[in-house]
């Protein structure tokens, strides 16, 4: 009897040992794996082959002489920041207008989501064509009479990280504010009617006391947010291929993908995928640091 | 947790006040605006895609066409080309419908299971590979990309279609799991207990308990992953080749060809029948892919 009942836990254990080999293997052979790979083999003289051939930090000394390169981290601290300053801005601005007890709310969050089921690549396209200084918005004010009208962000270098942001806000605020909303709606109806009793304008009370109780929401949007931005690739190959001018609107993404597949230069797209892995971790650890570290004391 | 908290149940606040003061004009006239702002770029797209080639070079991109005509839909779909290929859109879509089904399926299934395991057949270290998985999901892919380049030509299938498949399948496991995960949480372990009592297997209580009672779940999966994978431009160009291509790559190498003569209404009317299928997706699950993307968004 003890031996079945052992035999049968064993055998109990090994089929969900056996239904989870997917997960252990992309656990560890590809993500924990390939990470440690490729931090490995971006020490290396890599060139068409992944070679072991170690060279210490030379790919990252001459990484960080591209100007390329530099140009891209620029680029994505720039649209990063502005991106992530107006996606929470805006979304929570709108989710604010939506909790105000409105009409046809289904509607308009319909709407103001519907973008962010498009793909990158869709997104650039239109806006690429909205944007188009001969038949887009340019063109049209012109024709209206106002000839040296210009707005031509994509063909501009000082301009063209701007139009890819009017891009990228009218992809993602959406699914920020829906964030926002939920989180509105996650705050006590009592919290609303105590501040009414003392008086407190609605605006002061969504500084005061709605957005420091919405910490969480706020950080893991940030989070989420943060973390799409330091991917982005497909929006920018839409929209400019990385131009104009050559370089104007790289991003560290479109670095790793030409050295690792066009360029045949495997140990620059390693070091500069290893300092994507290592930017996301600047991001990430404060935030797992809080999330996590908090609860065990809370 | 298990509920997303995404439930958008009926609005709250203050008291219904006058319908025409003031605060309500300034409100649902910002609202009104924004919307004009979100819907443009989808007015333009139709709207372009419907004018005939002069049209588009007389005329303003907002207004809608004189004469409207099918022509550009029917080429993009049919002929346009992508280098030597002029056999239009129309081999993206089917790639991509070859890529997309096989994916979310074998992606559903799997991660499915990873959450009934980890839930109820918890074996040592699960909750380690478990964590190694969520923390995978935040990875640049950039840094994982060249790794699976090696492991699938060692499996001899890099470049086809069953090496993207695998890669959608593995990228979207963290998330999925994560889902399932949180579902099964929910569900009462008394009938978990109850059933093996009964004595039902691992996969018994997967197909008779499990799988029946998380069917909701199972389409926030299903929305989740369509559009994801549809959507996917990256894993597109690295694994697999011109042949294959799926359709957003296929899409971007037709309007951003630098040979030939522009013709934006093709490309409008491509980029259109890119994006339909997601936005029919969208529009046709309603609240069930707000729950979906927002399960992006919930802690473990």
């Amino acid at each position: 009897m003890a031996e079945t009942q052992a035999r049968a836990r064993w055998t109990r254990n090994i089929s969900a040992k056996i239904a989870a080999i997917p997960m252990i293997a992309t656990a560890l052979v590809v993500f924990l794996g390939g990470t440690i790979w490729t931090v490995v083999y971006s020490f290396t003289n890599s060139k068409l082959l992944p070679k072991l051939k170690f060279v210490g930090f030379d790919q990252y000394e001459r990484l960080w002489a591209a100007s390329r390169w530099t140009i891209s981290i620029e680029n994505l601290l720039f649209y990063g920041v502005m991106s992530l300053v107006f996606t929470v801005v805006m979304g929570f601005v709108l989710a604010v207008l939506m909790d105000q007890k409105i009409r046809y709310e289904d509607t308009f969050r319909t709407i103001m989501l519907y973008p962010f089921a498009l793909s990158f690549i869709v997104t650039g396209l239109v806006w690429q064509w909205i944007l188009n200084p001969q038949f887009g918005i340019e063109g049209i004010v012109r024709s209206l009479g106002w000839t040296s009208f210009t707005f031509d962000p994509l063909n501009n270098p000082d301009t063209v990280l701007y139009g890819l942001l009017i891009a990228g806000l009218w992809q993602g605020t959406g699914f920020v504010m829906c964030l926002m909303l939920a989180g509105l709606r996650g705050i006590d109806e009592d919290i609303w009617k105590a501040t009414r009793v003392d008086g407190i304008p609605t605006w002061k009370t969504y500084v005061v006391v709605i957005i420091p109780m919405m910490r969480a929401v706020f950080i893991t949007t940030l989070v989420i947010v943060a973390s799409g931005i330091i991917r982005l690739y497909d929006l920018v190959v839409a929209m400019t291929s990385g131009g104009p001018g050559g370089n104007a609107s790289q991003v560290p993404a479109m670095y790793v993908y030409d050295y690792m597949f066009q360029a045949q230069n495997l140990g620059q797209g390693f070091a500069a995928s290893t300092m994507m892995l290592l930017s996301v971790l600047i991001v990430l650890i404060p935030w797992a640091y809080l999330e996590f570290g908090g609860k065990k004391h809370g | 947790m298990a509920d997303t908290s995404m439930t958008m149940s009926g609005p709250r606040g203050a008291k219904p006040r006058k319908v025409l003061s003031g605060r309500n004009i300034m409100l649902y006239g910002i609202l009104i605006v924004v919307c004009v702002y979100y819907l443009l770029p989808l007015w333009v797209m139709v709207m372009t895609s419907l004018k005939g080639m002069p049209e588009v070079r007389l005329g303003n991109i907002f207004a809608p066409p004189v004469e409207v005509t099918f022509q550009p839909w029917v080429k993009a779909w049919k002929e346009a080309c992508t280098g030597l290929n002029c056999d239009g859109l129309s081999r993206g879509f089917w790639n991509s419908v070859l890529i997309t089904v096989p994916s979310v399926v074998i992606s559903i299934i799997i991660a499915s299971v990873n959450g009934y395991a980890l839930i109820n057949w918890r074996f040592k270290g699960s909750d380690i590979f478990f964590t190694i998985l969520i923390f995978g999901s935040f990875i640049p892919y950039q840094i994982m990309l060249y790794p699976i380049v090696i492991l699938l030509r060692e499996m001899g299938i890099y470049g086809t279609l069953w090496g993207l498949i695998i890669v959608h399948t593995i990228f979207g496991m963290p998330i999925l799991t994560l889902l399932f995960r949180n579902y099964f949480s929910s569900i009462p372990e008394e009938l978990f207990k109850a059933a093996r009592v009964d004595g039902a297997g691992f996969w018994g209580i997967y197909l008779r308990i499990m799988l029946p009672m998380s069917l909701p779940i199972f389409v926030v999966a299903l929305i989740l992953q369509v559009t994801g994978i549809w959507n996917d431009f990256l894993f597109g160009v690295v694994f697999t080749k011109p042949d294959l291509y799926p359709m957003t790559v296929q899409l971007n190498n037709i309007v951003n060809s630098v040979q030939g003569v522009k013709e934006y209404n093709v490309n409008m009317a491509a980029t259109v029948l890119t994006g339909l299928v997601p936005l029919i997706v969208y529009f046709v699950s309603g609240k069930l892919f707000v729950r979906g993307i927002a399960a992006g968004a919930v802690k473990g």
